[in-house]
């Protein structure tokens, strides 16, 4: 349910080598995350450091599920506070991943009044105008 | 030694900075009518400069502003060879004037070449309108 | 990790010990000064603070020459330099930047207490000064434009090119959950601000001075971010606040009572994203907050019961009742109970909050004006006097690496 207004950019991501693999894969329509193989942990936001044991080679990009459940949301209503790109209302769900992680994103076909806490949805992907890819959350069967 | 400009770059405007300390926006508006301004505490006559809000001598918040003679001479100078910005074409100097009133001002030459420049050469002020929106305050040779 | 936090037993076996530090007792708040806090000031940012410093300086009964140290907290526009040539102070020998935004509210009275009391400095002036309604507002949506196309930080990355903008959404994420987990209704949350506006009624400073609303203006509001309300949200300030950091010592020499520096401390625990807060156990507290509150009271040696008034940072309603609960006036949860009717906030109730107005109805001034408020309390010369203040609590904003600091008389 996101809209684009023309005109104003989409903001695209600081890409630096720690988190250069997760936003590659989105390109590829594919949700990784980073999981650290010595505490058998998936670690999000992706960082140099497992901060359970402190290890920096021990982790890699593992591929997530693309499902969990809405752990909590907001409803962009007012052009005051809201960024100009997109048209009122829009989502910001926090989803909680299967893996454990919660990942922030947008929604996609899913109604402002349907959104509720405990509401499961999986992952899609989308082509921007400008051509970047971003992932937006859907509904699923429970 | 003009500074040339490339046309297709944006000059650093100083309406970025001037919305940041609305003090200095009587220098530029005199600048717009090729008029150099200084400002002046009213209460101790201590020069401003740059241009601020409160006297550092009397703490006094009431201050003038004069129109300077435009007279002065080099105190130093600098010249790029290579440009920091894209804006400006290389090599061009940047001088270091002190006025006739006291004030010291940073500024670019008009038409003096850098073999010419010297400490304590005296220059006077000029406009040049750099852009449609832009007007600055040079120097060239005196008299 | 924060495992402390979600049992709420908080170590102190790794804390450096109480008579070690150097703050408690021997640093003092010694003056305090303000501009008029407008929509549109008309000024620039530098002529505003050097009004505010003159102020607190004059408070304090001292001179601008004799102020040799300062401080404020990242995202001011001051460029120091700028300052120290239009107060024209020969030389400074100590200045601070603190991180953190609004959540460095307090640690800037800290560092200075700290520069101060190890002999980096005599006289600290700690400033803010911010044309917010009028011009840049760090709270808006369309500001960030200036920043496009690229997120700022990596992390940022993960929620700014969704249009997750702006410190009231990222908080309303926390502040759904906090509804949602104990049952918290709009109708509680909306006493906040309607007691913040009573207070602003009796003071004559505050930006919603001669504007009351009732609990039923509130509830009429427009929705901004959804779960968060117009009245919900800080007022945009145009305006400077000033406070002068001494000794103790020296504060005896000086024209106003002062107020000592009982305990202050700052707290960044893990998993801390900007207002942002989602891979910890429980987003629907203030973590921060909890670690502020338990080493204050650790160093103070004192708990919620002893504290008789409380600024806390309320960017946004739920950011003060949830502090009231991390800060054990009340228990987890029971913010939403606590706040019902007002008068466990209200001046002769539990614990008087935000006495001068607070962030929503006095002045948006990052805390600043917060920090003024508890050293009046301390004074006796609040709008809002507080009978038989010991301990005044002020704190930091929350959900960012914060801070907090106790006066007391």
């Amino acid at each position: 349910m996101v809209k684009l207004i023309e005109g104003i950019p989409v903001m695209r991501p600081y890409v630096d080598l720690d988190n250069q693999g997760y936003w590659d894969a989105i390109k590829n329509h594919k949700l990784v995350l980073q999981h650290c193989n010595n505490c058998n942990k998936f670690i999000h936001p992706p960082r140099p450091m497992c901060p359970g044991c402190r290890s920096q080679d021990t982790l890699e990009w593992k591929e997530s599920s693309g499902r969990g459940i809405i752990y909590s949301f907001i409803m962009f209503t007012s052009p005051k506070m809201a960024y100009p790109a997109y048209e009122l209302p829009y989502a910001v769900v926090l989803v909680e991943m299967e893996e454990g992680s919660r990942i922030c994103a947008n929604t996609h076909e899913i109604e402002p009044d349907e959104i509720y806490i405990g509401m499961p949805v999986e992952v899609m992907f989308e082509d921007l105008p400008d051509g970047q890819s971003v992932f937006r959350f859907k509904k699923r069967e429970a | 030694m003009t500074v040339k400009y490339n046309a297709d770059k944006r000059i650093p405007h100083p309406a970025k900075w001037a919305v940041l300390y609305r003090s200095s926006t009587p220098f530029w508006d005199g600048v717009k009518e090729k008029k150099l301004m200084l400002q002046r505490c009213k209460q101790c006559g201590t020069w401003l400069n740059p241009p601020r809000p409160m006297c550092p001598k009397c703490h006094s918040t009431e201050s003038e502003w004069v129109a300077s003679s435009g007279k002065g001479k080099i105190y130093s100078w600098v010249t790029y060879n290579e440009a920091p910005d894209p804006a400006f074409k290389t090599p061009y100097a940047v001088v270091l004037i002190e006025l006739e009133e006291g004030p010291r001002l940073v500024s670019n030459l008009a038409d003096i070449t850098p073999e010419d420049i010297r400490i304590g050469m005296p220059v006077e002020v000029t406009f040049e309108d750099v852009a449609e929106d832009l007007t600055l305050p040079k120097f060239k040779k005196a008299g | 990790m924060l495992q402390e936090y979600v049992d709420r037993k908080y170590r102190r076996d790794n804390k450096p010990p109480v008579e070690a530090n150097l703050i408690k007792n021997r640093t003092a708040i010694v003056g305090i000064g303000q501009t008029s806090y407008t929509k549109n000031s008309g000024r620039d940012e530098l002529d505003l603070a050097c009004e505010a410093i003159r102020n607190a300086v004059d408070d304090a009964g001292l001179k601008i020459s004799d102020i040799d140290g300062f401080d404020t907290f990242i995202l001011d526009r001051l460029a120091l330099p700028m300052l120290v040539n239009a107060l024209g102070i020969p030389d400074v020998a100590f200045s601070g930047e603190v991180s953190g935004g609004g959540g460095a509210g307090c640690a800037v009275a800290m560092h200075a207490a700290a520069a101060v009391v190890t002999g980096q400095a005599n006289y600290v002036c700690v400033y803010r000064s911010l044309n917010e309604a009028s011009g840049h507002r760090y709270g808006r949506g369309d500001d960030f434009i200036e920043y496009m196309p690229v997120a700022l930080t990596p992390n940022y990355a993960y929620t700014w090119p969704l249009g997750f903008v702006t410190p009231l959404g990222w908080a309303g994420v926390w502040g759904k959950r906090w509804m949602y987990e104990f049952g918290i209704t709009r109708e509680q949350i909306g006493w906040w601000p309607v007691v913040l506006r009573e207070y602003a009624q009796n003071n004559p400073d505050a930006m919603f001075y001669g504007r009351p609303m009732t609990h039923q203006d509130y509830m009429e509001s427009p929705m901004i971010v959804d779960p968060l309300k117009l009245h919900d949200c800080c007022v945009n300030t145009d305006g400077a606040a000033a406070y002068i950091v001494t000794t103790v010592e020296r504060a005896r020499d000086l024209r106003q009572k002062p107020a000592i520096i009982l305990a202050a401390s700052q707290s960044c625990p893990i998993e801390q994203e900007i207002q942002t807060v989602y891979q910890r156990p429980i987003i629907s507290g203030l973590v921060e907050t909890w670690y502020v509150g338990q080493e204050l009271y650790r160093v103070g040696e004192c708990g919620p019961d002893d504290i008789d008034v409380a600024q806390l940072y309320d960017p946004y309603s739920i950011g003060g009742i949830i502090q009231l609960e991390e800060l054990g006036f009340c228990e987890r949860g029971e913010g939403g109970k606590f706040i019902e009717g007002g008068d466990n906030i209200r001046i002769d109730g539990k614990i008087p909050c935000n006495t001068a107005g607070g962030l929503l109805s006095e002045a948006y001034l990052h805390g600043y004006n917060l920090v003024i408020e508890g050293v009046r309390q301390i004074r006796g010369t609040s709008y809002n006097q507080v009978k038989d203040v010991e301990l005044s609590l002020v704190t930091a904003g929350p959900g960012v690496q914060s801070s907090g600091i106790i006066l007391r008389g």
